[in-house]
């Protein structure tokens, strides 16, 4: 016999879904089925449950193997290397629940961190953008009911938020928008022919790293004004064509991701691409948000923001918090040698940081806190697994709109393995020893 | 827990009627008693002004819209940061402080008791985690109600019942206070880019009239007969020429009665009213009507407001009248934040710069003071900002300071670069009206508290009430410069929450036991609503109903306010 | 030898995705990242037949990957590599005071390698932080 959880919370990505339904055994230890997963979570729940879960932490050993320590050892460790390093970088936060993250910013506070998180190598650009422009926004569920102009600039959701388009974007039937896709028209910008791309009614493709350019034209065409023949690649009278589509909807959106805030112009892509926004407002009524990637990394920036005043590149070691992207942020911090240890909690760096900030990493004091082995772990002089966030334990988490939901517990973790918040529950403490002796 | 006795400060408690008189204040247990025993602790307030903790009662504190505000404002951290210390977290951010800074700036001040003016019910549990944040004051939360699709459409067929069994799901689900009605209808008109700028004009496709938002939601607010009656921020905030509409929304709670258990007298709450009270029909003809507004207040008995008063900082404005944030970045072309909430609201977020050098800001600060100054009842009229609408909350001093010296307030006036057009188009420079501290109090602590049902437990020094105490350096019987008055109250020289000393000498001693305040509403079964409820969420929502409820573990210990509107 | 200049960007698939989830260890994840997707006219100027292994080197390092097919095509000039630890061994690290590197936009060249191989993302990073590699 089999229980079946609902209103399950998927913690992959920043569509955040809420509405799966997981099949576990009838003592309520295994995961026998999932719906409405996307294959990407479906993978994440199913593989929770593989038989070589790492259970117990890992300590590098001079020869680079690793060897089993116990958590207390872990605790230890990772106490002693925070309290004495100078300047340790604390990274990631965007792969677990705000409960764990607000620990760990306490932690930070007393041993003078920097606490960035994943949005440094993602949306950083997009949060210095509204730093300088603001954002007009909207939740997923007026797209859902009320938008008719869509566009997909730099983005590619078929692959990247897989249930984006169905639950939101492009096929719901919502309360003003009862004929579903029929009701919209989609415009998708992009240097290939991608997934989304063949959903689109327009795609542009555009000769890659030129979005600001045809940004800027699209600012021109809905005014009306002069442009030269092309612009990026995209011929004028398709630009003008796309700008009367847009201004004669009754509620449109750009969603926005790598594709404008990776690029060079990073920044002043979405500077502009919100100002296009913006100026889109004076004819009709027009928002833009970004695809945010981790499930919990808009999570991240709403507690560093509540707490310190800022989003990400929280620099607390002067014992005031200081901002400054480029300054402040882990990859120049690295690269420079400005830090002197590296706590990895919520995310793999190992694979996602250009390799010349890895191998700083791999030089370091360096702890990593992952359910997985992952690039980072294995570079990493210690690995302490821990319980999957909204499998194994709840946790709230912020969706890419910005609304939290409270992602559920649906099975116990593998016997021993602690949570994040337990983790960094212990090392608090044992820092708070560690600093009084100081 | 331990006693204290606050010995020989004079005492300002207008739930006793004491104005002023030397008195000692006994807390046993959190609690204010007649008498503790001589192993008491003794805290000496000779010479000092002795309060009962102040009540926020509206302000901007936790929510996605005040973290809109910190997040794009790196800026608003610059040059007052404060490191942290053995008793508190490191601090930070002007006029929109982190939440660590709002308990402890709240605390200094004497306030231990605040309500969030707003909150978006599917951002419910954003809100609470911050309130988990804020150390010391007790805090509430307001769920908005008036641009809700279920409201108008029950308000539309007139199915008051049915309104109110919604409001009472909704206050359950994201753990609200009160019913908060802002820019009603003219937020949801707002997803479509337009607005509601009278009280009769219609929402699109919703087909309801303001008028038609704020009588159901009053008399739904008193068929629950909740503690605090309906609070509401006008339609057409900040246009010349609004008070028309501001007097229009205010008649009509004439015909409403109050009906509680709670003591609450009035039925409507107009909140920064000073927003509300223009003249004139552009920025060069700009006046002020704080004296129309106020014979109709005055007369009126049945309505309280808070006065909205202008610091004249560089501040950032945010409220749930999306359209409003639009129009100002149009006109200051500051950067500007939006966010629409499905089925709900809006917010919208812009810094603007209140300038004593620009002649509308000056007429601004005049019609804050001018509104307090002209109030007959001191029970039913509050001192706010609207923090950090037209200023920071920690700017309250400040305005004690104008309220309570004509000479503070002459002195500003004659630094003002347009001090002779300001003067035509204001009361403020005729008016030598000063505060009382007996006032004072009256307009933060008793009235307030009041106002919200909880005049048993705040806003007083009666014995059996809780022990929030504020003790000011102020000694009433000496002659002040006005300085030495904003000092006063801006550091505080003890303040006590629920028994525990957390400010000593204007310095955080504890983080205290913050309570979380939510009001739990008993109705009849409604299956329409519910089903209703399931369908909306079902179809339109982009979350399930069973995750949209906020659960126990977000409250931080809960005092929840229980009421019975079963029939 | 051929070597061809390509513009690289990089980003995610479902592939990288569901291979992420099980396990960055492990084979699958090889499969999904490390392999590099070029136009058909890019493979036939390179001489290369597809699912050859191929060497893309840049300005700030180089890596060995499995040349296929574009499967989001077509787009002559532009290489496409999932995120990972093969992208970001040859990505500009560069954030020009931004904090972001730039992970889409980065010039490189290609070469047909077929007798080397193709490590398994924890090789890759040990090698190249124990300098074995480069």
């Amino acid at each position: 016999m089999t229980k079946t959880v609902t209103d399950v919370v998927c913690p992959f990505c920043g569509t955040l879904c809420d509405d799966l339904e997981v099949v576990v055994s009838d003592d309520g230890k295994t995961i026998v089925d999932i719906y409405n997963a996307c294959v990407i979570g479906a993978e994440k729940f199913m593989h929770a449950q593989a038989k070589d879960r790492v259970t117990r932490p890992r300590m590098q050993q001079p020869d680079g193997s690793y060897k089993e320590v116990s958590y207390d050892e872990a605790v230890e460790y990772t106490a002693q290397m925070l309290a004495k390093a100078k300047k340790p970088l604390m990274y990631g936060w965007s792969s677990t629940s705000c409960e764990a993250q607000s620990v760990g910013h306490e932690i930070a506070e007393k041993v003078g961190a920097i606490v960035d998180n994943t949005a440094t190598v993602c949306h950083g650009t997009t949060l210095i953008a509204v730093q300088d422009v603001g954002i007009p926004s909207c939740t997923l569920g007026e797209i859902k009911n009320r938008a008719d102009r869509i566009i997909f600039w730099g983005c590619n959701p078929a692959h990247a938020h897989p249930r984006h388009q169905s639950r939101y974007s492009i096929f719901p039937r919502g309360f003003f928008t009862n004929k579903g896709h029929k009701n919209r028209k989609v415009i998708v910008v992009d240097p290939r022919n991608t997934a989304t791309a063949k959903m689109a009614d327009y795609h542009f493709q555009i000769e890659q790293g030129r979005d600001f350019e045809l940004l800027s034209a699209f600012r021109v065409a809905i005014r009306g004004e002069w442009l030269p023949d092309t612009v990026a690649g995209i011929p004028k009278e398709r630009i003008y064509e796309a700008a009367d589509v847009l201004k004669s909807g009754r509620f449109g959106i750009i969603f926005f991701g790598m594709g404008v805030t990776q690029t060079l112009s990073k920044n002043h892509n979405i500077d502009n691409a919100i100002m296009l926004t913006k100026d889109l407002n004076d004819y009709t009524k027009f928002s833009i948000m970004a695809m945010r990637g981790h499930y919990n990394v808009t999570g991240s920036g709403q507690v560093l923001g509540w707490q310190f005043g800022f989003p990400f590149c929280v620099d607390l070691s002067r014992g005031f918090a200081r901002y400054n992207p480029g300054e402040t942020s882990s990859n120049d911090l690295l690269v420079r040698g400005e830090v002197d240890a590296v706590f990895v909690l919520g995310s793999d760096p190992g694979a996602h940081f250009p390799i010349s900030s890895v191998k700083k990493i791999s030089q370091l004091p360096s702890v990593c806190v992952d359910p997985h082995i992952t690039p980072t772990s294995e570079i990493s002089k210690l690995h302490v697994p821990v319980a999957f966030v909204g499998v194994e334990v709840g946790g709230n988490c912020y969706r890419m709109d910005n609304v939290p939901i409270d992602a559920r517990k649906v099975v116990d973790p593998p016997e021993g393995v602690l949570t994040d918040e337990e983790f960094l529950t212990r090392v608090n403490t044992r820092v708070d020893e560690l600093m009084e002796a100081k | 827990m331990s006693e204290y006795i606050i010995k020989n400060g004079f005492v300002f408690d207008p739930v006793q009627g004491i104005k002023g008189d030397k008195a000692d204040v006994a807390v046993k247990d959190g609690k204010i008693v007649k008498n503790v025993s001589s192993g008491a602790k003794v805290i000496d307030a000779s010479g000092k002004t002795v309060m009962a903790g102040a009540v926020e009662i509206h302000a901007h504190i936790a929510g996605p819209k005040v973290n809109v505000g910190r997040n794009y404002r790196p800026e608003d951290k610059l040059f007052t940061y404060k490191p942290k210390s053995k008793q508190s977290r490191m601090a930070g951010g002007f006029s929109v402080p982190t939440t660590f800074k709002t308990g402890y700036e709240y605390a200094r001040m004497g306030y231990t008791t605040a309500m969030e003016a707003a909150m978006p019910p599917l951002y419910a549990r954003h809100v609470h985690e911050e309130i988990r944040d804020t150390p010391i004051i007790d805090e509430g939360a307001y769920p908005v109600f008036g641009n809700n699709w279920f409201v108008m459409e029950y308000l539309k067929n007139g199915e008051i019942e049915n309104a109110a069994a919604y409001i009472a799901w909704l206050l359950n689900s994201t753990k609200g206070y009160a019913v908060k009605v802002v820019n009603p209808g003219g937020t949801e008109a707002w997803a479509w880019g337009l607005n509601c700028l009278t009280i009769n004009d219609p929402v699109p496709y919703f087909d309801i009239t303001p008028a038609e938002i704020m009588t159901g939601l009053m008399q739904a607010n008193e068929y629950l007969g909740l503690p605090h009656s309906m609070h509401v921020h006008q339609n057409s905030l900040g246009n010349p020429g609004n008070y028309t509409v501001t007097l229009d929304s205010l008649k009509l709670a004439e015909k409403i009665k109050p009906n509680n258990k709670f003591g609450r007298e009035t039925v409507l709450h107009s909140t920064h009213l000073q927003f509300h009270s223009y003249g004139g029909d552009n920025w060069g003809n700009f006046e002020s009507k704080s004296k129309e507004v106020m014979d109709y207040v005055n007369k009126q008995k049945n309505i309280t407001i808070d006065t909205g008063c202008v610091t004249l900082d560089e501040t950032t404005t945010m409220t749930a009248d999306g359209p409003f944030e639009h129009h100002l970045t149009e006109l200051n072309h500051l950067k500007w934040a939006n966010v629409d909430v499905e089925l709900e609201t809006a917010a919208g977020v812009v810094p603007y710069v209140y300038s004593p050098d620009i002649k509308v800001c000056e007429i601004q600060w005049a019609i804050g003071l001018e509104i307090a100054l002209l109030t007959k009842d001191h029970m039913r009229t509050f001192i706010t900002t609207d923090h950090p609408n037209a200023g920071p909350f920690t700017r309250y001093p400040r305005i004690i300071k104008w309220l309570m010296s004509a000479k503070a307030r002459k002195e500003m006036i004659d630094s003002f670069k347009h001090s002779a057009k300001m003067i035509d188009a204001t009361h403020l420079a005729g008016m030598d009206k000063e505060l009382s501290l007996y006032e004072l109090a009256q307009m933060t602590r008793a009235g307030p508290a009041k106002s919200l049902g909880l005049s048993n437990i705040y806003g007083g020094l009666a014995p059996g009430m809780d022990a929030d105490i504020a003790v000011y350096n102020f000694n009433p019987e000496k002659e002040h410069k006005p300085d030495e008055i904003e000092k006063a109250f801006s550091a505080s020289a003890y303040v006590m929450k629920a028994g525990i000393p957390v400010v000593i000498d204007g310095e955080i001693v504890s983080n205290g036991n913050k309570r979380t305040l939510w009001v739990d509403t008993k109705v009849n079964e409604n299956p329409q609503v519910m089903r209703d409820i399931r369908d909306k969420f079902l179809k339109y929502y982009s979350v399930t109903m069973n995750n949209y409820d906020v659960a126990s573990h977000f409250l931080t210990n809960p005092r929840v306010i229980e009421v019975d509107a079963v029939r | 030898m051929t070597k061809i200049a390509l513009n690289l960007i990089t980003g995610r698939t479902i592939q990288q995705g569901v291979a992420m989830e099980g396990g960055k260890e492990k084979d699958a994840y090889t499969k999904a990242c490390g392999i590099i997707e070029l136009d058909l006219s890019d493979l036939k100027k390179l001489g290369a037949w597809r699912n050859t292994n191929v060497r893309v080197t840049s300005q700030y390092g180089s890596v060995v990957v499995k040349a296929i097919e574009a499967t989001q095509g077509p787009h002559p000039g532009l290489a496409w590599i999932p995120m990972g630890p093969w992208a970001n061994s040859v990505t500009n690290p560069n954030t020009y005071s931004t904090g972001m590197p730039t992970f889409k936009g980065v010039p490189i060249e290609v070469e047909i390698a077929m007798d080397e191989k193709i490590l398994s993302s924890v090789e890759l990073i040990q090698k190249k932080c124990r300098g074995e590699i480069s």
